[in-house]
């Protein structure tokens, strides 16, 4: 049997407005394998963002822990790479490339002749050749989260964040990113934590779902999913119950 | 199929276009030359420069009083004659020298502040309780104290000028840090930077538009309050700046030769700000699309 890649046990969250303290999630578990593509999937206000952004260390849990490889998350790193559902999560001031480049470098891990190859790499695979010495602000909404998503994936991370990626995104275009995703997938498989809100997205891109339900955002079910066309249907209204019901 | 209309009539006439672009269509037609010219920044501000000389000419000859206000091309003979003897470039570069001291150690002062109010709280409070304090405070008010203090030189005219930029950088450098998005920040700290690489890295290029906006204004400042000074002292070490040579030239009544002076000070800022800070503009902010 595989190692647990990543663990959540009974994680409590809470963050403060001005005002109150706001529970986000409650006693929230759920396992993490190598090659999942593992979906968190709810309404608004089910702590699904929270959530991820407790496992990338940007918000430390009341109660619980989540451990990497058996390891305690304390903070940020770059073995938890996140990839944002804004457009401005490119550096301004960087190619392409060099956004790509820069946390390469950044952390040390690799040479600049190794760096600048491995970006290509990942540029390449995400159909951004004819781009790569342009700067953000010439790109399209998906070109641009295709850089965050080659950025991400060219760190190779022990597992993917990504919060709401497609949602800014037009339909057309989502559709597209996410056959793209799989199909980066299927050639790397590696692990990535989802968010959305679309349950036709967590069916497409998911192979292991967990369903919130909001306020205080707790563990409605956990669920496989499925590519067998005929199922799908029957998924989706099965999930819509379970989370409208 | 219920994705018919049934409110509508029937309508089977489909059809399908290729579309075929024109062999000799006008796809991109070449800008006129007078308009491409007319694109040109520089030119357009010469022109304004030129319009603004021309009225100061028209007035000078009208006035005809050459001690109260010598005409244009008076002040030219002057500035030419200044320069061909070598006083006013030494008296500029006295100025432009001391300006740079001031101003680099402005910046670096107001670097180190803004960087420890961003990354702590208590540093905020004093930066936020020291503009507050001082940025109101004209430098050249100043200026007594400081003669006290350094004595009649270098010394006093750097303590204003470091005065007067520090602050208004500061103020700016800081509000563009916290203008810096919350992705980007996060960005960052995903990337696992340690804090001083996390400032230069990332809130530094972020937060440049600002920053810029400050070094600007910080150079105007520093001009302002070297030449009120100048005038005020002027000489240090037996060398005086613009100031100087301008308040010279006013004692002798030499008033086409303080134009000149006055010129060589609008000169310096117009290079400045086209040349210098445009550069600056271009390789940056423009290149990366933080501004237009």
């Amino acid at each position: 049997m595989t190692e647990k890649l990543l663990d959540v046990r009974g994680v409590t969250l809470q963050y403060r407005t001005t005002e109150h303290v706001v529970t986000a999630t409650h006693r929230v578990s759920f396992s993490i394998y190598p090659g999942d593509r593992f979906i968190l999937l709810g309404p608004s206000g089910c702590g699904k963002s929270s959530l991820l952004k407790a496992v990338g260390g940007y918000l430390a849990p009341l109660e619980g822990e989540i451990t990497l490889k058996g390891k305690r998350i304390t903070g940020p790193g770059p073995d938890r790479m996140m990839v944002f559902q804004e457009f401005d999560q490119l550096l301004p001031w960087k190619t392409v490339t060099e956004n790509v480049v820069f946390p390469l470098l950044a952390t040390g891990k690799l040479s600049r002749k190794e760096a600048f190859e491995k970006a290509r790499h990942y540029i390449d695979k995400v159909g951004l050749t004819r781009a790569k010495d342009s700067y953000p602000h010439t790109l399209s909404g998906g070109m641009k989260q295709r850089v965050a998503i080659a950025r991400g994936m060219a760190m190779e991370p022990e597992i993917l964040l990504m919060d709401e990626p497609f949602a800014a995104l037009d339909a057309l275009t989502r559709r597209t990113m996410q056959d793209e995703l799989l199909r980066l997938w299927d050639d790397t498989k590696f692990t990535v934590l989802f968010v959305t809100h679309s349950i036709n997205e967590a069916i497409r891109i998911g192979n292991r779902i967990l369903l919130l339900s909001p306020h205080p955002g707790q563990v409605r079910a956990e669920l496989n999913s499925t590519d067998d066309v005929s199922h799908i249907g029957a998924l989706e209204t099965q999930i819509h119950d379970l989370l409208f019901a | 199929m219920t994705a018919i209309n049934p409110f509508a009539p029937p309508r089977d006439d489909q059809f399908f276009v290729v579309p075929v672009f024109g062999e000799n269509a006008d796809v991109e037609r070449p800008i006129p030359f007078w308009e491409k010219l007319w694109n040109k920044g520089w030119l357009r501000k010469c022109l304004i420069i030129a319009a603004l000389a021309a009225l100061w000419q028209a007035y000078g000859v009208f006035s005809d009083n050459s001690l109260l206000f010598p005409t244009f091309t008076d002040t030219m003979e002057a500035f030419r004659d200044n320069i061909v003897n070598g006083v006013l470039p030494a008296r500029a570069w006295t100025s432009v020298r001391v300006l740079l001291i001031g101003y680099a150690l402005g910046i670096g002062l107001a670097t180190v502040l803004s960087v420890l109010a961003i990354t702590t709280r208590i540093g905020n409070d004093f930066l936020e309780t020291l503009t507050s304090m001082f940025n109101p405070l004209p430098a050249i008010a100043l200026l007594p104290l400081a003669l006290l203090w350094f004595g009649l030189g270098l010394g006093s005219l750097i303590f204003v000028l470091v005065h007067s930029v520090l602050w208004v950088m500061a103020l700016n450098m800081h509000a563009g840090f916290l203008g810096v998005s919350q992705t980007m920040r996060m960005v960052g700290r995903n990337y696992g930077l340690s804090k001083l690489s996390y400032v230069m890295k990332i809130l530094v290029p972020a937060a440049f538009p600002s920053i810029l906006t400050g070094m600007k204004v910080g150079w105007a400042f520093a001009w302002r309050t070297l030449i009120a000074a100048e005038l005020v002292f002027g000489v240090s070490s037996g060398q005086g700046g613009l100031g100087w040579f301008i308040f010279e030239n006013k004692n002798q009544l030499e008033i086409p030769s303080v134009f000149a002076g006055l010129f060589s000070v609008i000169l310096i800022g117009l290079a400045m700000e086209n040349i210098v800070f445009r550069k600056i503009e271009e390789k940056t902010v423009r290149r990366w699309g933080m501004q237009h």
